[in-house]
């Protein structure tokens, strides 16, 4: 309760309505009991057991008596986490930065021109329809093209969830670019800026609402995606967390602590980053659906 | 190159900004793409020489009891998934947009399963399935609850649930964002009406959160046709083939099998699967949008 409280009071405004109704407590209540036992209980068995060891498995939901974080520890080196925690994060990172250059580049010039000009406006349409064919129908051909321009590898496909990324993104700037006036920039021609100081220094800073949400919805498509590095990513220096969880599932076995302990690990970055951007990853996310 | 002359006030950089990236999206998707459908009308096996053999894939993926077993598993599962978890979803958007205490905190916690990976959000519900509910089970002493679920005709339950529980979150959030948009004056005035509860959502709430309810049907039946991850973590397929839904099964028998142009040809009928299920869906719930406005 107490934490409830501290969290109440750093609510940022009290909704209108709350004002002139009463709060219905039964419904909190409901609410309450459904998010702690449905939602939070399985992240809590999910800590517990990465805390404990085989002999204290017989009451599984009981906390544990002395805290094991040598588990922590065995399934750092076992899984190689460091190594796996920098592939991951370099193509989360690399990923963000190049969606956001490229990505934004060709939507402004596609959402600007379409209507001017046949070719943008063909290019919207083959972004537009290409969101209909998903990566399981073209994984088969993709793995052998792949390879064959020895691309089965961290930087490859790093490369390619940029690239995979643009029907989205066009998607989404399309739809903010729309809404700049285009004054902004004929004041800017006047001034004598070149068309790529025009993007960069007067639409790009423009887009940064757009951007963020651009950078969120990459950052967990590419932080949890499973079946992109299963089908691509053989070396085992060359994998993701997320594939080193699948990867170790048979050496894991019946090493429930261990194994819960690596999961813990992949999961705490994104549960620490929601902690701490939680109003504007539930704003991207809304934002990146509802136009 | 009509479009050029058309469009000669476009600098060149404009052009450079779209070109290169367009190029590398056609090598490195449509490619792929076309190239599938070309596979999809040979015998190739992934490797070596191979000739046409029209449409004797598709063929045979009617006449093959795993590839049309694995349809009929992935429809079950997407209707099933489609319709609870926007059921259930919208019951709890309602909720959180009542006047309830906490409501920031409650909307935060809804949300969280969004966050993690389904895989693991997999491996962790393999473990409550096959440990904490059988112990659970012995402790009340109720038979039905001994026995791993995952191992019984009934897995594809199991992985509803897990997909439930983690679907939810987004749908809910979408949810929210529909209700929240509605006017609460509309309500004032409905309430001074006298219009009950059950009238008042379906004649003023549903109808004002049609689009949001469009956006989550789609892409909801669009994610379930795909299902994988879960799969992966928990069953695998099995036991026997019962949980293999169609993008399991072209992976399974595509990669690890020899089946590389009959997964070609299984993959060219899912695109045209999904392709038609959400132009329908558009199509019908446009149009009833058109009707309620």
């Amino acid at each position: 309760m107490q934490a409830n409280v501290e969290v109440k009071s750093n609510e940022p405004k009290p909704k209108k309505r709350a004002k002139n109704k009463h709060i219905n407590w039964t419904l909190t209540s409901v609410l309450m009991v459904v998010a702690i036992f449905a939602i939070l209980g399985p992240i809590y068995i999910t800590i517990v057991i990465a805390l404990k060891d085989p002999s204290q498995m017989t009451n599984i939901l009981s906390l544990p008596k002395k805290i094991h974080w040598e588990n922590f520890a065995n399934a750092w080196s076992m899984t190689d986490f460091p190594r796996m925690f920098f592939n991951t994060l370099f193509i989360t990172v690399v990923n963000i930065i190049f969606t956001i250059l490229t990505n934004s580049m060709a939507a402004y010039v596609i959402t600007r021109y379409r209507l001017k000009n046949k070719f943008f406006n063909m290019m919207y349409y083959y972004f537009i329809s290409a969101m209909f064919i998903p990566f399981n129908v073209i994984m088969l051909p993709l793995v052998k093209e792949v390879s064959a321009f020895h691309m089965d590898n961290i930087l490859g496909i790093t490369f390619l969830y940029i690239v995979f990324g643009l029907p989205q993104s066009i998607f989404l700037y399309s739809g903010f670019v729309k809404g700049i006036p285009t004054a902004l920039e004929e004041a800017a021609i006047m001034d004598g800026a070149k068309p790529y100081q025009v993007f960069f220094k007067v639409i790009f800073p423009l887009m940064k609402p757009m951007h963020a949400t651009v950078a969120i919805l990459s950052f967990m498509w590419t932080w949890n995606d499973f079946l992109m590095p299963l089908v691509l990513l053989s070396d085992p220096h060359q994998q993701t967390l997320q594939l080193a969880q699948y990867v170790f599932q048979g050496q894991f076995s019946t090493q429930y602590n261990l194994a819960f302990a690596s999961y813990v690990l992949v999961l705490l970055p994104v549960l620490l980053m929601y902690v701490f951007f939680q109003k504007y990853i539930i704003a991207g996310v809304t934002s990146g659906s509802v136009k | 190159m009509k479009s050029r002359k058309k469009g000669k006030k476009i600098p060149l950089t404009y052009y450079m900004m779209v070109v290169p990236i367009g190029i590398l999206f056609f090598i490195f998707h449509t490619v792929p793409f076309l190239r599938g459908v070309f596979y999809s009308f040979t015998n190739w096996t992934g490797y070596g020489s191979w000739k046409f053999v029209g449409l004797k894939n598709y063929l045979y993926m009617f006449g093959n009891s795993n590839i049309t077993d694995a349809y009929w598993f992935t429809f079950k599962f997407a209707l099933f998934a489609t319709i609870l978890v926007n059921a259930i979803a919208l019951a709890i958007a309602i909720g959180l947009n009542s006047n309830i205490k906490f409501q920031s905190l409650l909307k935060a916690v809804y949300f969280v399963p969004y966050m993690l990976g389904s895989l693991i959000v997999g491996f962790v519900f393999k473990f409550i399935f096959s440990n904490l509910i059988p112990q659970f089970g012995h402790l009340i002493h109720l038979p039905i609850l001994y026995n791993n679920i995952l191992g019984t005709t009934h897995a594809w339950i199991g992985i509803l649930i897990v997909t439930i529980w983690q679907g939810l979150a987004f749908n809910t959030l979408i949810y929210l964002a529909g209700l929240q948009s509605v006017d609460p004056e509309i309500y004032e005035a409905a309430a001074l009406d006298g219009v009950g509860p059950w009238q008042k959502f379906r004649d003023i709430t549903f109808p004002l959160i049609a689009p949001f309810f469009t956006i989550n049907l789609v892409l909801s039946v669009k994610g379930y046709l795909m299902v994988f991850d879960q799969i992966m973590a928990m069953t695998n397929g099995g036991p026997g083939n019962s949980t293999t839904s169609i993008s399991v099964e072209i992976y399974t028998q595509g990669f690890q099998g020899s089946q590389f142009a009959i997964q070609s040809a299984n993959a060219v009928v899912l695109f045209i699967v999904v392709l038609v299920i959400s132009l329908i869906q558009l199509r019908i719930l446009n149009k009833r949008e058109e009707k309620l406005s």
